[in-house]
């Protein structure tokens, strides 16, 4: 059984509510950090336990916060990146309605450590019953003299403002979320320069994803140290994975890092084997950004080891053999699953999503989706699956923001694994057109 | 001062300076395009990606190399940054991608756009492209939006380089557009179709690449290698009023701001001295404007039997008999 340090009392009756939460130890971190620790003693703990950011990225937490720039006199931002919105991704989500109290925990805790006396929480428009238990939330923590002036005598002040985005998943990355949160239209920023030297009305701001902010109160109350025992390598911790698609159970599951995937997928505590007694075909391992991996290579490594549910496991083999962990966006698809339909499915959220900014994104994610429809509706030429991994190369890695390898990323991946796929719907046209057609074909395709 | 090295070329530029205008400071060919970036507009830049270079040294202090390709136009330079253009072939292989990107949704119908001979993408595809495509999908296209009697709108010829979106912004009091929708479906539009309405509007046709935003005045009544460039002046009480006027024959046929080799204006002019003066009485000549990176315009030699006399004598033979058959244009008549 792995421990759970975010989701330890998550199903606590009334552990929204701020008396139930500081029953079961919550403020801790807030009352020792701003008691017994100066900001640089919190930043060196974050440092100390290797989190790393848990939007994606996986940058070092305690890195980009030292990263910020610290000119005296001008006020610096933690922007909390609740902006969560990527197929297959709905981890924050529970985290802020469940247990509301610990991000505003660890907002006050990593503001205090940063020297930031304003904060935002920048939520995703939709999930606007979230934004109300945290307004309510918040509401409480100031009256409880958490948040205001002088919290808990300690001298230093914080306001905690929650803000609904419109509901664009551009506004997920973080350069276009701060434009967002100034009132303009949320387009990437070039960078540099970094939010870190010029994030929020051009002062500096660090962005976090929900759930590392969620692990600081636990690094504050534990140490540093204690977290970092927790997990293989630089991927310390834990993890929470939001688990979906052809699984016994989905769901969302907090798990240490470094715990087997073929674990993670089959046994009992966590997902409970493919739906319907089906063999796997293959998983999107962190959110539909990131590359797929037919089972043989989602279990074992290219070299034949265990595949772990690690940062560096997961990327084991770069993009021919690996993927990445991503956001914890676990999207497992069965026998029966057509890649080239999926592909297809995920190109159109990222051809509706792209801002429009930057010339490769904004024609390339149409021209994949338009080829990837052609594909799949039985119209498509051999030569398409070439065309399509040379636009999706086109658009990597020569775009502002991240959105760009997002949208090339996944259809890369699924043509150079499963290019047989596309070509049996180049090949069966009009089989390939009916639902269904690619588990008829049978072990031809899987 | 910081030292780089542009495709083998050396050159020192202030601090600040971005990749771009170091390369400028050199000149020539080894210029990487920029479709979106305009120096006098603050902020642009960074969108059309067709200024792209590889990084092969940060700097002296840092000499790893830039792991992707940088927008050369947004990106400072730093004192021992060695660059890589022309003689990088990932950069100019991702030129023709961007060309190709950019083609898919602007219509190839420069024989009746009054852009043609002056249009930056134009010249970027002659330069980066390759003569195919392999967009075999419908198009974006737009219905006409009319925003007023000066400037025509021509959203299907777009390339969504949101210079005109600054220059509202930026040099007027009234933002009276911008850009709508997001991804491909994005167009440049007045909010609620509304016309585009202050002292410094037509500003956004001198800045317009391609001609998605032209000049109603001018709109095809001549195709602008048939007609020669004039600097001009006047006394404005709203602008510089130094201007380009264009005649054909002894006819103004537009007029336009004064723009340096890489395109960009440099001083905004008002909407009277553009759209209506149009006399050559309105206005000072003061003599043939200098075009050199135009090619049509440019291809005329024009200039130089005013500009340098010396010249005039190495002029090829057949070059002197058209000149003494159609002698150079008598100023101020």
């Amino acid at each position: 059984m792995g421990r759970k340090l975010l989701t330890e009392h998550i199903n606590v009756e009334g552990i929204d509510t701020l008396e139930v939460y500081r029953k079961h130890g919550g403020y801790r971190s807030v009352e020792k950090a701003l008691k017994t620790m100066t900001p640089d003693e919190v930043v060196e703990e974050v440092k100390k336990s290797g989190l790393r950011g848990r939007g994606g990225a996986g940058f070092p937490t305690g890195m980009k916060w030292s990263f910020l720039a610290k000119p005296e006199g001008v006020p610096r931002y933690l922007v909390c990146n609740a902006d969560e919105s990527e197929p297959g991704t709905f981890k924050d989500r529970q985290l802020m309605s469940k247990l509301p109290h610990l991000l505003i925990e660890g907002m006050i805790t990593s503001s205090y450590a940063l020297g930031a006396n304003t904060s935002y929480i920048y939520i995703r428009g939709e999930l606007l019953y979230v934004l109300r238990i945290l307004e309510k939330a918040i509401a409480e923590a100031y009256a409880a003299g958490f948040l205001g002036k002088n919290i808990l005598g300690s001298g230093y002040d914080l306001d905690l403002h929650v803000h609904p985005g419109g509901g664009a998943y551009i506004c997920g990355e973080e350069t276009a979320l701060l434009e967002s949160l100034e009132g303009k239209r949320g387009n990437p920023r070039n960078k540099p320069p970094f939010p870190a030297v010029q994030g929020l009305y051009a002062r500096p701001t660090v962005v976090n994803n929900v759930e590392s902010i969620a692990a600081v109160p636990v690094i504050v109350n534990e140490g540093g140290d204690e977290y970092a025992k927790i997990g293989v390598g630089r991927s310390t911790g834990t993890k929470l994975i939001s688990a979906c698609g052809h699984l016994n159970k989905p769901g969302i599951y907090e798990i240490e890092l470094g715990l087997p995937v073929e674990e993670f997928i089959y046994s009992d505590e966590y997902c409970g084997g493919i739906w319907k007694g089906r063999d796997l075909k293959a998983v999107v391992a962190g959110g539909s950004s990131v590359p797929i991996l037919p089972k043989e290579l989602i279990l074992k490594t290219a070299a034949g080891e265990n595949r772990l549910m690690t940062y560096e496991s997961l990327s084991d083999g770069g993009f021919v053999t690996g993927t990445m962990l991503g956001s914890g966006g676990f999207i497992a698809m069965d026998e029966t699953t057509c890649i080239v339909r999926n592909t297809w499915n995920f190109s159109r959220f990222y051809h509706h999503e792209s801002c429009g900014q930057c010339s490769p994104c904004r024609e390339g994610t149409g021209w994949m989706e338009k080829v990837l429809h052609r594909l799949e509706h039985g119209h498509g030429h051999m030569e398409d699956i070439d065309l399509l991994v040379s636009v999706a190369k086109q658009i990597e890695g020569n775009t502002i923001c991240p959105l760009g390898e997002a949208a090339a990323w996944p259809v890369a991946a699924a043509v150079r694994h499963f290019r047989h796929e596309f070509e049996w719907h180049v090949t069966h046209a009009k089989e390939a057109a009916q639902p269904g057609a690619v588990y008829r074909a049978g072990t031809v395709l899987v | 001062m910081a030292k780089i090295t542009f495709d083998g070329i050396e050159v020192e530029v202030p601090d600040g300076t971005t990749i771009l205008n170091a390369a400028r400071q050199i000149g020539g060919s080894i210029v990487p395009p920029a479709m979106c970036y305009y120096t006098p507009l603050k902020g642009s830049g960074g969108k059309c990606r067709a200024c792209l270079v590889r990084v092969a040294a940060g700097s002296a202090k840092d000499p790893r190399p830039m792991p992707k390709l940088v927008a050369s136009c947004v990106t400072p330079v730093q004192d021992g940054m060695v660059v890589e253009n022309t003689t990088n072939p990932q950069v100019l292989d991702v030129r023709k991608g961007i060309v190709e990107m950019l083609l898919i949704n602007h219509p190839l119908d420069c024989p009746v756009c009054d852009q043609a001979g002056e249009c930056d993408l134009q010249n970027f595809a002659f330069e980066h492209g390759v003569s195919t495509t392999r967009y075999q999908e419908e198009r974006r296209t737009f219905e006409k939006i009319d925003i007023g009697p000066l400037i025509q709108l021509h959203m299907t010829r777009c390339i969504l380089c949101y210079r005109c979106v600054y220059t509202a912004n930026q040099i007027t009091d009234n933002r009276v557009h911008g850009v709508l929708g997001r991804g491909d479906a994005a167009e440049i539009g007045t909010y609620i179709e509304n016309i585009i309405d202050n002292d410094f509007s037509g500003n956004v046709i001198d800045v317009c690449p391609v001609g998605a935003l032209t000049d109603k005045t001018f709109r095809f009544k001549s195709r602008v290698w048939f007609t020669k460039p004039v600097n001009a002046h006047r006394d404005c009480p709203k602008c510089s009023g130094n201007v380009v006027l264009w005649y054909k024959g002894n006819d103004v046929l537009r007029t336009t701001a004064r723009k340096d080799q890489y395109g960009e204006v440099k001083e905004w002019i008002c909407n009277e001295c553009r759209f209506e003066k149009k006399e050559t009485s309105d206005w000072t000549i003061e003599g043939p404007a200098h075009i050199d990176r135009s090619s049509v315009i440019s291809a005329n030699h024009y200039e130089l039997p005013v500009l340098n006399q010396s010249v005039v004598a190495d002029l090829p033979a057949s070059t002197q008999r058209d000149l003494e058959k159609n002698p150079p244009l008598k100023l101020g008549s």
